[in-house]
């Protein structure tokens, strides 16, 4: 019981990045595990770059202290090096390999910069997975499951301390019936992918 | 789907929010009322009142509870202190500035105490997450004499607010429940007690003691601070204040409450400390006794706060008075800061050095890549963008734009820059007044349609008493957007999803007298552009209503209706790259490709369609419709 499991989600605000650590919460609570999760709302909300934690197990709060991240799962590159703070070389880092472009790059004058590069850093610090979340979302039939995809992923990388079926049944159980398909072949497909790395 | 939140079942467990769990513990004690105006990181305590209100509605059924988005905060505590009088329990959220607006009720309702429990939410904010400032309102506890509970989880957050209407009962005097927004937006399990049933109805007894005329007021601050006396022996016996050892404690205890427990404890855990921990949760009146105990036991003291040196202020009183000569580290030592928020790194390099062992935590190490900034943003579509680029092309280099708060603050960033000035809710307008006295720069200051009914009517007034020679916007998007879309008296429907009597801005406007008043449609640049020179030509305050409905409530009402949402798209012939659409409109949904083209992101573009008019080469045009 003296296990504890941080887990760090980011991206960009309307990839549904509080859903993905709001439905691996409720996950939590259903496979009777401990969990804090803190989210970003207001105005970090519109477009800018969100972080969120989950902790679980014998944890008394939601927040992560650097370097002690088991996963990152990043719904964006740049956002997952951003969060490398809380990585350590044993810290598994699995991002959605296409960039959300902000518009400081556009506007601004500042550079998006060379993806190598950014794995290449990522990997000198930490274990990375890198899959196409968005192809396969939108092979399961809707672009806006990239999240689903991405707890796949997680749910295949072996660090969640419960079954990746309790995952699948909380997402399900927190969606219209219509829908339920389309989510659980992005789900699947998240975890396919992993695993084929 | 049957909401989780309002389920009967005793020892249920389900996760919530800080925010949802404070709701669930108002309707364990029964709450009758519920008022707020909407504030990150407050807003989702009302907004679940709301959603069940609606829910129920919906079902036919009565949700026993009557809630409300008042105008603003001070309106809001009114409207519940009044219910409180009648015998009616009562709660009423607001983030911590909005405390500010309520503070001149506040003050002289701890004068004047309740009848039936009343729980005052107040929601800090340390690190500004989403604030103007980073005020530490457990200062108004102190101020006002107000008994304050802060909880650490979402769990005791729960239990708190179901426990503290008793506690205001006991004591006949409103309590301030002053959470933080680690708290309000992190998520627990929480288990459920039963459901009150609310007592719906009360009754106002008269007395002449709740008419604070100087007589009153001087009979009733006395009866305040007796009762500050009771709260203070409740406080000793209070389950939320207790003693939590860390292996075996020797020398070193510390002093901590809300969030920063958390941090506390599992730090001293991983660093495997010997400490006793001095957990506060009543933090107003502390419980001195238990206090001074704490004091005694030790040779040094950590206080673990964010925000002001409250506790540990306290704390150094007492331990003059009992005549310890008890080490006490803090802020007043540097070994924390009175800055932004605390995290478990935080307290661990605090307390590396403080028992001098190694922090277990690395140093945080920022990526070496230079990164580009990801700033909030308007969203692609927002009609707020098409009436600032239209404001730029009818306004004088010089201009000054006085802002408010809301999503439009972030026309500060370029290319847009037309936020130049912020106080607080509502000032855009005074400020407006004062630079028309202080320069002879053109002004045209923005508010949003909330921000309008909360406090921008006074200096509308005040600007056509005194005419002061400037241009006041509302930027009318029919709802209270940053916070989450709640209502507000220019929308059709209330908190309870009833049809409310909707409040026309524009005819307000005409009724505060002033003579030139524009109504536009910013998706109209071309027409709102000329609206605002017509403004700026006129001499002495007008006012431009400039009215389109949120972009993410439309694109949300398409999808519900089936409509398709228009793509736009660039025909790269035409195109002669002169950036308009990036560098001067700057919607977000442009890029450029790596071989300088410009192109339209689909998944981000919400269909505008405004970026057609201000291509001034006619490259842009609708495609066919997504999703």
């Amino acid at each position: 019981m003296n296990r504890k499991t941080s887990i760090v989600l980011t991206g960009v605000g309307g990839q549904g990045v509080i859903t993905a650590a709001n439905i691996l919460g409720k996950a939590a609570v259903r496979a009777k595990t401990n969990v804090y999760v803190s989210e970003v709302h207001g105005m970090a909300q519109r477009g800018g770059a969100v972080n969120c934690t989950v902790r679980l197990g014998n944890v008394s709060g939601p927040l992560v202290a650097a370097a002690t991240a088991d996963v990152i799962v990043s719904l964006e590159p740049v956002e997952a090096l951003r969060n490398i703070m809380y990585a350590n070389k044993k810290t598994k880092i699995i991002t959605d390999i296409n960039p959300v472009v902000p518009f400081t790059v556009s506007v601004g004058g500042e550079k998006y910069p060379n993806l190598d590069d950014v794995y290449k850093e990522i990997q000198s610090r930490a274990i990375l997975f890198k899959i196409d979340a968005l192809k396969i979302a939108k092979d399961s039939g809707a672009a806006i499951t990239k999240n689903i995809v991405m707890l796949g992923a997680l749910a295949a990388a072996d660090v969640l301390p419960f079954k990746s079926d309790v995952l699948l049944e909380t997402i399900l159980g927190n969606i219209p019936v219509k829908y339920k398909d389309i989510n659980k072949k992005a789900f699947n497909g998240g975890m396919k992918a992993l695993k084929d790395l | 789907m049957m909401m989780e939140i309002i389920e009967n079942k005793v020892g249920k467990k389900i996760l919530l929010l800080g925010n949802e769990a404070i709701t669930r513990g108002a309707l364990e004690a029964g709450v009758d009322i519920a008022t707020t105006y909407p504030g990150t990181p407050s807003s989702e305590i009302a907004d679940t009142f709301s959603k069940i209100a609606k829910y129920a509605t919906k079902q036919n059924k009565d949700p026993g509870f009557y809630c409300e988005y008042s105008t603003n905060e001070k309106v809001a505590l009114e409207v519940a202190a009044a219910a409180a009088f009648s015998g009616l329990r009562a709660l009423t959220c607001m983030k911590h500035v909005g405390l500010n607006v309520a503070s001149d009720a506040f003050m002289t309702y701890l004068y004047v105490g309740c009848k039936a429990g009343h729980i005052i939410v107040t929601a800090d904010d340390p690190y500004c997450h989403s604030s103007q400032n980073e005020q530490d309102n457990r200062y108004f506890a102190l101020f006002g004499s107000a008994p304050m509970l802060e909880p650490t989880t979402p769990q005791e957050a729960k239990e708190m607010t179901r426990l503290g209407f008793e506690l205001s009962e006991e004591l006949k005097l409103p309590v301030l429940l002053r959470t933080t927004t680690r708290l309000n937006h992190a998520r627990g399990a929480v288990t459920f007690n039963k459901l009150k049933k609310p007592r719906k109805k009360g009754h106002f007894e008269k007395d002449p003691l709740l008419v604070t005329t100087p007589n009153t007021a001087r009979i009733k601050h006395p009866v305040l601070l007796e009762k500050m006396k009771q709260a203070e022996k409740i406080s000793e016996k209070s389950p939320f204040n207790e003693v939590i050892n860390i292996g075996t404690p020797k020398d070193f205890g510390i002093v901590t409450s809300g969030v920063s427990y958390n941090y506390v404890k599992e730090v001293s855990e991983i660093m495997d400390l010997d400490v006793g921990i001095l957990k506060l949760g009543m933090t107003h009146p502390l419980p001195r006794k238990m206090c001074e105990k704490f004091i005694k036991s030790c040779k040094s003291l950590i206080v673990v706060e964010e925000g002001e040196p409250i506790l540990e202020n306290q704390f150094k009183a007492m331990a003059y008075d009992i005549g310890s000569n008890v080490r006490i580290y803090g802020k007043s030592t540097d070994h924390f800061s009175r800055l932004y928020e605390y995290n478990p790194d935080i307290v661990a390099e605090a307390f590396s050095k403080i028992f001098k062992v190694k922090n277990p935590f690395p140093k945080q190490m920022q990526p070496k890549l230079k990164l580009p900034s990801r700033p909030p943003t308007l969203c692609p579509g927002c009609p707020h963008r098409a009436t600032y680029y239209a404001v730029k092309k009818a306004a004088p280099k010089d201009t000054i734009y006085p802002t408010d708060i809301g999503c439009y603050t972030l026309g500060k960033a370029p290319p847009l820059e037309t936020a130049d000035l912020l106080l607080c809710m509502g000032s855009n307008a005074g400020t407006a007044c004062g630079l028309s006295v202080a320069t002879d720069q053109k002004i045209i200051s923005f508010m949003g349609d909330s921000t309008f009914f909360h406090s921008g009517i006074p200096p509308i007034i005040n600007a056509v008493y005194h005419n002061h020679d400037c241009v006041i916007s509302i930027l009318d998007n029919r709802t209270t957007a940053m916070t989450g879309h709640q209502p507000n008296p220019g929308t059709e429907f209330d908190g309870m999803g009833r049809q409310a009597n909707l409040i026309v801005i524009e005819d307000i406007v005409k009724g505060l007298g002033v003579k030139h008043i524009e109504v536009v449609d910013p998706n109209n640049i071309k027409e709102t552009a000329e609206a605002y020179k017509r403004a700026l030509d006129f001499k002495g305050p007008s006012v431009v209503v400039s009215k389109s409905p949120c972009i993410l409530l439309e694109v949300q009402r398409m999808r519900r209706a089936g409509e398709k949402i228009p793509v736009y798209t660039i025909d790269q012939d035409k195109c002669t790259k002169c950036k308009t659409c990036i560098g001067r409109f700057g919607c977000p949904a442009f890029y450029y490709a790596d071989d300088g083209s410009i192109h339209i992101d689909e998944t981000q573009c919400n269909g505008c369609g405004n970026c057609v008019e201000i291509c001034p080469v006619d490259a842009i045009s609708k495609k066919e419709g997504k999703k």
